[in-house]
This record gives structure tokens, sequence and C-alpha cells, in this order.
């Protein structure tokens, strides 16, 4: 078994045979020609034939990765037209009487080298794009075809590089995996792998041998790494993944775009948990109705001073740009206890799960808390905003919190910069104070998220953590259930509404309770949303009162 | 001739998709639209050499329209920029 390790970038693993994808080599000549008119009309002919070429491409892209995708071909198009492109190869027909191969190779080479040069990565790589439609012209001249593929059944396709049009042209019914030598992440060819949902691996380096031509291997499009003739234990591990994978991928094509509602018609909204913008890929595949728990915390934790607030804007933006509309609630900074960041100075403490921790940093630090509000306010012009406070046990801090705000408020419409007055304000429950005066604490915010991690710790008594303690925890006590039931109740007599942000909202045991008890929204990670949009849709909830009871509950 | 200045809002700039739509607007105008940054001039209809100026976020532009139409090229042209770079 040899182990190959390159860049996954587009996930999924797969199993199968090799074969490797050679393109013809193509050998321009220069050659002296008299008939230049024939010349310029023979690659006249050439270049209608790629731009009839590139159009069936383009359709065919089309239905199969959709039409932002499929754009690039319609930009081939566009680039085999170019006046520039054109004026360069009729010059060297015309002016220098060569033949119309060499005049297409010798102007690709101009034109790729102009993007080579640009100190930009993503410019450069436009330079295959030059290559691409510069090859196909040429074999057009030259009346060969591109590489046929001549396997028969699935393969993982092994290349040294491919080309958007070439990952598009295969056959995708034969093609298990992609896996080339060179290549780079922004590629159109492993954007076009990941929408096509098929793992693709790059960078492998000389080590992707041809010789592995036909030979059995395993590829793990997430991981960047591939077995060459793999033993049963990785066989049987990727298999168990692959089902896994096609499983969560049926569900996602039937539920995609469904709404989250129970036979019997009741909605509640399914959320996602992030812990940074590289969780946003998973919060769009999976159909997150909204980002229901933003950990903030990430900023600061991969930083190696305070965050400024034009850093925190621009990463709030981002996820509210991208997010399109849809709810977005960030909670602020929630560092102390099992978070520990060491510019921020903090002292050791005994007993750190009670201690100096969110909240209680940010008021006694109000220069931290006010540069995230500052930066949160700014990005909430950009999308649908809500802020949530950590570790709440009384009126009074919300209050406090409220002053920074309108402070805040107050310097940003001085300064003339633009923000939403409306901005949905909430408090994660997850003490046993916040939740028994939930009534007072509900009148004063417009929503509640429930952090069931936090809550169960501090009322069972039970560090998570210890493993000694693991048979007395029981995540479902009924403690911790009639503490959810009685503040959702609270929270709606008080005209706020109330979700489930901790890990208890994904568990599917539980859903029909939550639903009883009237929870509007559960926030889970990313994953998990689909399985749990599923749980809902098949959810009896007709007796309401009988679930209730068979927890205890009324 | 008409023109306004723009600056870039796009997070990869002037990069092949809004090349492609700029050309196709560029076209549709009726009238010679220039796009130029530091200097360097590139027409609107050419994609190689809107991609060639390496317009990056933050950058301001100076687009130019010059013929019959130009006046309401430019309102064209403006909100095309506005919408989608």
């Amino acid at each position: 078994m040899t182990e190959l390790r390159g860049k996954g970038v587009s996930g999924g693993v797969a199993i199968g045979k090799i074969s490797f994808y050679k393109k013809d080599e193509i050998c321009v000549k220069r050659v002296h020609i008299d008939d230049t008119a024939a010349e310029l009309e023979r690659f006249d002919r050439a270049k209608e034939f790629t731009l009839l070429q590139l159009s069936e491409l383009y359709e065919k892209a089309l239905k199969e990765v959709g039409e932002t995708n499929a754009q690039i071909f319609e930009i081939h198009q566009m680039m085999i037209e170019d006046e520039d492109y054109l004026d360069s190869i009729q010059n060297f027909i015309v002016s220098q009487k060569l033949n119309a191969e060499y005049a297409v190779a010798v102007t690709a080479d101009n034109f790729a080298e102009m993007f080579s040069s640009m100190d930009d990565d993503y410019m450069k790589e436009r330079a295959a794009d030059v290559r691409d439609i510069s090859d196909r012209l040429l074999r057009n001249l030259m009346n060969k075809s591109g590489s046929e593929d001549s396997s028969d059944g699935k393969t993982i396709i092994c290349a040294d590089d491919l080309a958007p049009s070439e990952t598009v042209q295969l056959d995708k019914s034969k093609v298990l995996a992609f896996c080339t030598r060179r290549g780079a992440s922004n590629s159109h060819t492993a954007i076009l792998a990941r929408t096509m949902n098929i793992p693709a691996v790059i960078g492998l380096g000389d080590a992707l041998l041809e010789e592995y031509d036909g030979r059995e291997a395993v590829v793990d499009g997430k991981t960047g790494v591939i077995y060459i003739d793999p033993d049963e234990d990785i066989k049987t591990e990727t298999e168990k993944k692959r089902q896994e994978e096609i499983h969560r991928r049926e569900l996602l094509q039937n539920l995609k775009g469904k709404e989250n509602i129970t036979p019997d018609g009741q909605k509640i909204n399914v959320y996602a948990n992030i812990g940074g913008l590289g969780d946003m890929g998973a919060v769009l595949a999976n159909d997150a109705g909204g980002i229901g728990l933003f950990r903030s915390e990430f900023l600061y934790l991969e930083s190696k001073d305070y965050p400024d607030e034009e850093v925190q804007f621009r990463c709030y933006k981002k996820v509210l740009e991208r997010m399109a509309g849809k709810k977005v609630i960030i909670r602020t900074l929630d560092i102390g206890a099992d978070k520990q960041i060491d510019y921020f100075g903090l002292d050791k403490e005994e007993n750190p799960a009670l201690g100096y921790r969110a909240i209680r940093i940010c008021l006694t630090r109000p220069e931290i808390f006010k540069t995230q509000l500052r930066a949160l306010y700014r990005a909430s012009m950009f999308g649908n905003l809500g802020i949530m406070f950590p570790m709440i046990i009384s009126l009074e801090e919300i209050k406090e919190i409220k002053a920074v705000v309108s402070e805040v408020k107050a310097e940003l419409a001085a300064d003339g910069i633009p923000f939403k007055d409306d901005v949905e304000i909430g408090i994660m429950i997850e003490t046993p104070a916040a939740v028994m005066i939930s009534d007072l604490l509900a009148a004063e915010v417009d929503f509640f998220s429930v952090g069931t991690n936090d809550l169960t710790q501090y009322s069972l008594a039970i560090d998570r953590q210890n493993p000694k303690l693991d048979r007395f925890c029981d995540t479902r006590h009924q403690g911790i259930l009639r503490m959810i039931k009685l503040t959702a109740d609270n929270a709606h007599k008080n005209g706020a509404w109330i979700g489930i942000c901790g890990e208890l909202g994904g568990d599917t045991e539980l859903t029909e309770v939550f639903l009883a008890m009237g929870i509007d929204e559960l926030s889970v990670s990313p994953s998990l949303v689909l399985p749990l949009r599923e749980k809902i849709r098949n959810a009896s909830i007709k007796d309401k009162e009988e679930i209730l009871k068979k927890y205890s509950l009324c | 001739m008409t023109n306004f200045e723009y600056t870039i809002k796009d997070e990869l700039g002037i990069h092949a998709r809004p090349a492609g739509l700029l050309v196709k607007a560029a076209k549709a105008a009726g009238c010679k639209v220039t796009v130029e940054k530091d200097g360097k001039v590139a027409e609107a209809t050419k994609v190689f050499a809107l991609m060639g100026l390496g317009v990056k976020r933050g950058d301001t532009v100076k687009v130019s329209c010059e013929g019959d139409n130009a006046e309401k090229a430019a309102v064209q042209m403006k909100a095309f920029f506005e919408a989608n770079l």
C-alpha cells in the first residue's frame, strides 16, 4: 500500500481503479504559407467550430453544474472572440505569412504569460483558461479530437492537470474522483468538482505515477490522502464513509428547499451553529435556514492581539452577505473558562467555569466590548443580524449592556455611519438563575437561546469533561427539560421567542418534546440540519399533553 | 464624453465572471466604453484587456463612455458597476 498526500479540494471518498488521463501532445510546426487568404479562412472555420463546441459545453455545464459555474464557458467564447487575441493571430498569418497553428500557439503563449506575470494568485491561474481555449483551437485546426475516455466502468481520473473544459467534458457517470499532480484550490476544476460532488485531490506532485494506471486506489477528498493498492482495513473504512455520504446526499436531495414543518402543520426554524468562516460552506450546503449561533470568539482566538473594528466588521459583513437576508445571530465574545487567550492577560483561576468569563469580561472592559458592538452594528446594514449576549444571570446586566449599546449607536450616528436601529437583541439562557427569572428577562429582550451544555453543567453540578461522572450525567434530565419548558412559557408570555443552541437541540429523541413546548428555533451543527429536518417532517405532535406528560413536564 | 469614477467592492476585483458580464454590458451600451486604472486603459468589450488591468478590491477605476449614447450609456454602466463590482 502506498500513501500519497495532496490537497483535498472537494470532499467525499471513492474506491476504484485509476485511469490516467493523457492529453495528446500538440506539436506545432512553424510553416511559411503563401495563400494568406486561404489560411485566414481555415482559421475562421476552426474558430467557428470551436465557438460551437464551447456553446455546447456551456449548455452541458448549465444542466450539470448550474449557471454560475457554466459561465466560464461563456467567458471562454468571449476570449476566443477577443479582438486583441484575434488581431494577434491574424497578424501572424497575414503580415508574417505563417501558418494558423503557429499563430495560435505563439499568441496563446503571450496571453498566458500576461496572466502568469500578474501579482495576483487568482489572475495567475487564468493562464490556464488561455491554454484551454487555445488548445481547443489548435486541435480543431489539426482535426484532432481531445483525449477520449476509453475506460469502461467507473474510474478515478488521474492527470497532470485538468482544464475546466476537460472536467466538464468527461462523462460524470464514469468518474469516481479526480486526482492531479498540479492545480490550485481556486481553479475552476476544483470548483466544478465540488459542485458536481466528485471527490478531488490536487497538488499530489510527481509522486502520482503514470504506472498507477489500472491499479486500485482509495481517495479521500477531504483529507487529501490517496492510497494506492489499499489494504482491507482502509477499504472497509472507506466503504463505510461512502455509504454514510450516500445516505446524507439522499437526504439532501429530498430535503433541500423544504420547510421545517410537522405533518400537523407546526413550523420551527432550523439554524446552524458556526465557529468560523470556514463553516459557511457547510451551512449553505446543508440548507440551514439561518445561523443561530455564530461563536465570535474565533476572531480573538486566531489572532495575536485584539482584533480591531475593521477586521471584525469585514468578517461579520461577509457572513451576513453570504446568508443573503437569512437570520444571523452573532454571540458576543465568550472566553474564559475552557477558552483562554494569552493577550487578555487573565489570571489563573481556581474555578474558571464559575469565574471571570464572557459578559463579565465585556462589562468590566468596555473598550473590548464597544469595539465588537461597533463592528456588529456597522455590519447590520448588510443582512438580518441578531446580537446575543452570553452568561447572563441578572436584569442589571441586561440594563448595563443596553446602556453600552445605546452609547455605541449614538457614536455611530454622530460619525455619520449607517446602522440598523432594529437589530434583534437576545441572551443566552445557560444559568439556573436566568431560568428562574426568565419572565423578567424576556420583557427586556427579543429572544432567548438556551445553551444546554452550560445549563446542564451548572444545574447538575457535573463537569462534562470528567469521564468518571458519565454515569451520573443524564443529558435528558427532567430537571433540564423542565427548565427549558419554564423558560419557553415565560418567553412566550412576555413577547420573546426562544431557541435552543446547545447540543441537546440536535437530539432527535427530544424533537417532539421541543415542538410540544413550542420552541421556535433549533440551532445545530450544519451536518445535523437535514437529519433534524427529516425528523420534524415526520414528527407526530397531535397530542402535545401526552408528549409532555411522558417527561413529567405537565 | 461622459465619465465617472468607481471604487471596486467585489472581493476578487474584475475577475473572469464580472469581466464577461462587463463585456456583454459594454456591447449593449451602443457606444465606446473604456475602463482606466493607473493610466492603463482597456476597452470594455475586450475581455483579456479588462482582466489584464488587474483591478482589485479597493482600486478606483475611471469609466468613460464616448459616442452618440454616451450619457445614457454612462448611467447604465454605473448601474452595472454598482450591481456587479
